[in-house]
């Protein structure tokens, strides 16, 4: 039997079937593109992740006080009690290694903004003017400009735009005097719309100098110390740099955690392969389901079909070329289904960045791949247990069903 | 020119049947010549459909030799049994057996397009069958808009279609009216003028009588043969 003859063949059964070819092809077009659909969603996520992180810049080394342990952790806390904490000495001697460009002690709060009345919660940070410098940070208006000793205290604040819109109207912001807690700074700078960055909104904060926070808060320990490296290759050492000098400083206890954004980074790519990897097996249950009703379909074709199998045998087909003509049934399905399922996986994917999330990545070209094959190959197996059975029917016992 | 197309000797054919055998055809021998036109007759349970099935290759003996065209079929594989029911048997069933998706012109084209022909060489040889049956108006029509009659001459311009030397003919008129039955039977005849061996199994005297040789089976035994060719 030709090709094109084997083809017309079985698209002639399909069509005959309509309802029945119709939901099959859907359940297959539904797997298939949930496939894609959830790659593109997996990788737009990660996506999002990796540039909030690179705002960062890609040569910051953290540090946090307090050990994290993957063992013994309870143990520690049940001995220790509090943690040693970590001053703005500690930060200081961390400037001392020549990779280092800067260093920004931080400190993190929460704190009453009060002006003319009117009064916010408000998150508030402590840092000096190396924070701005690390992180990116733009001011819209006016400078932080503090004492160069850190530990020094100078009431002056930068506050966020939707901050400084809430509590000053339109009026002139850049040198007011505010109220945080119960102390007074003057305003000395606005950030600069937009800016977000770790889940942070910096429209909402307020930022004043590291010492007058730490008064603030009345603690002597810093929430982080962020380091920023001249070279990337230098990551590692200035790393051991840290936890070296930290320890001496600590007595000799190694109480601190030092966290490199390449190590955050690789583990966020940990969690976010698995989840893809989760999410392909659970297109992939969606896509056997779609093969177990594709073998379903076909095991009902052949027993409809005894009458014409036999007819084929009587007129000279042999087993294999009626095993082929069912088997072309089963693969027609799925390719239409996995061809439908592809469309329909662009199709969702142009409307929810049309409609909602316009920064929804592109379906990844090896998923659509992968999902397109899946489809394929489980219509090829579903398909062989019901070729075998037609390819086995006596043409006599066969024609004998009227 | 009685050269044997087929030649049985001691043809057996033993079913079982939960713990009873049944002997459908007991010790068969039969020469048929080619060009013969038989009828084939007696009463249901008689093995006369077990003989048509055996001599179209759909069943094969219990014991004894089946000669065909001089070769032994009990050699043969599936797939050269196969390659001779396509191209050397025709069928004709009483229930016509065409694929209801199919036209009558696809219907006809079916063992051509099995047996892999090229689609321009098809088209000739089916518009010739179908025009010998007397259907070249029909060849577009699907088999449940033709009438009983016009279904089983699209049958059996399917069985002819590919010229073969042997045409059986299961009860062909069994589900026809009188007139229809008497157009498929003079259809039949033609082919046998043409030098088709053509075998009919029938209930019907009528068909029987127009025989040239006329069988009749009893118990699985070949009781009256009127003209064993020699």
């Amino acid at each position: 039997m030709r090709w094109m003859d084997l083809a017309r063949f079985s698209l002639a059964a399909i069509s005959r079937a309509r309802v029945r070819s119709l939901l099959l092809i859907g359940t297959v077009a539904i797997g298939s593109a949930a496939m894609v659909v959830l790659t593109a969603v997996g990788d737009s996520a990660k996506d999002y992740v990796v540039e909030q992180f690179a705002v960062l810049g890609s040569q910051l080394v953290m540090v946090f006080p307090g050990k994290s342990e993957t063992a013994g952790g309870a143990l520690n806390a049940s001995f220790g009690g509090t943690v040693r904490p970590l001053t703005l000495d500690d930060a200081a001697a961390l400037t001392r290694h020549h990779q280092v460009i800067a260093v920004a002690p931080v400190v993190m709060g929460a704190a009453g903004v009060q002006y003319a009345g009117l009064e916010r919660e408000a998150p508030v940070l402590g840092g000096t003017p190396e924070l701005l410098q690390i992180r990116r940070w733009k001011l819209a208006a006016g400078q932080f400009s503090t004492d160069a000793d850190w530990d020094k205290a100078t009431p002056v604040c930068v506050v966020g735009d939707k901050l400084a819109r809430e509590l000053f109207g339109s009026g002139q912001v850049v040198g007011q005097w505010l109220r945080i807690g119960d102390s007074r700074f003057r305003v000395a700078g606005v950030f600069a719309a937009g800016g977000r960055s770790l889940g942070m909104d910096l429209e909402d904060l307020v930022l004043i100098p590291v010492a007058d926070a730490l008064r603030l808060f009345d603690t002597e320990s810093l929430f982080q110390i962020l380091l920023e490296v001249a070279d990337r290759e230098d990551l590692a050492a200035v790393e051991r740099f840290a936890l070296a000098t930290l320890r001496e400083r600590h007595r000799g206890e190694e109480d601190v955690t030092v966290v490199t954004q390449d190590a955050l980074l690789g583990s966020f790519d940990q969690l976010f392969n698995a989840l893809n990897a989760g999410v392909l097996v659970i297109a992939g249950v969606s896509l056997a389901v779609a093969g177990v009703l594709i073998m379903n379909v076909m095991l009902i074709a052949v027993s409809q079909r005894t009458a014409e199998i036999g007819l084929l045998k009587a007129i000279g087909a042999t087993g294999p070329l009626i095993a082929r003509v069912f088997f072309a049934e089963a693969i027609l399905l799925s390719a239409a289904g996995a061809l439908l399922g592809l469309l329909l996986a662009q199709l969702l994917c142009f409307s929810v960045r049309t409609f909602w999330y316009p920064e929804l990545a592109a379906a990844p070209g090896w998923a659509m791949l992968t999902a397109a094959g899946v489809a394929m190959t489980t219509g090829m197996i579903s398909g062989l247990i019901p070729a075998r059975r037609a390819a086995r029917l006596e043409p006599l016992a066969a024609l004998g069903q009227h | 020119m009685n050269s044997g197309l087929i030649e049985l000797q001691k043809l057996c054919r033993i079913f079982e049947v939960g713990d009873e055998r049944v002997h459908a055809l007991r010790d068969v021998d039969l020469h048929i010549g080619a060009g013969e036109y038989l009828s084939l007759m007696g009463p249901s349970g008689s093995g006369k459909s077990t003989l048509l099935n055996i001599l179209g290759l759909l069943d094969r003996p219990s014991s004894g030799t089946y000669l065909l065209n001089g070769r032994d079929t009990a050699a043969m594989n599936q797939a050269q049994l196969a390659r001779y029911r396509g191209d050397t048997i025709g069928f004709v069933f009483q229930f016509f057996q065409l694929v209801p998706r199919l036209t009558a012109f696809e219907n006809v084209e079916l063992p051509l397009m099995l047996a892999g022909e090229p689609v321009a060489a098809r088209r000739e040889k089916v518009t010739h069958a179908l025009t010998v049956a007397g259907l070249s108006d029909r060849m577009r029509h699907r088999p449940s808009q033709l009438s009983g009659g016009q279904r089983q001459r699209v049958a059996i311009a399917r069985a002819t279609v590919t010229r073969p030397r042997l045409l059986l003919a299961d009860e062909p008129t069994g589900n026809l009216d009188s007139a229809s039955g008497r157009g498929v039977i003079e259809i039949l005849e033609s082919l046998n003028q043409d030098g088709m061996t053509v075998i009919v199994v029938t209930h019907d005297p009528d068909v029987d009588q127009r025989a040239t040789r006329r069988l009749r089976m009893v118990d699985g035994r070949i009781d009256t043969d009127t003209g064993a060719s020699s």
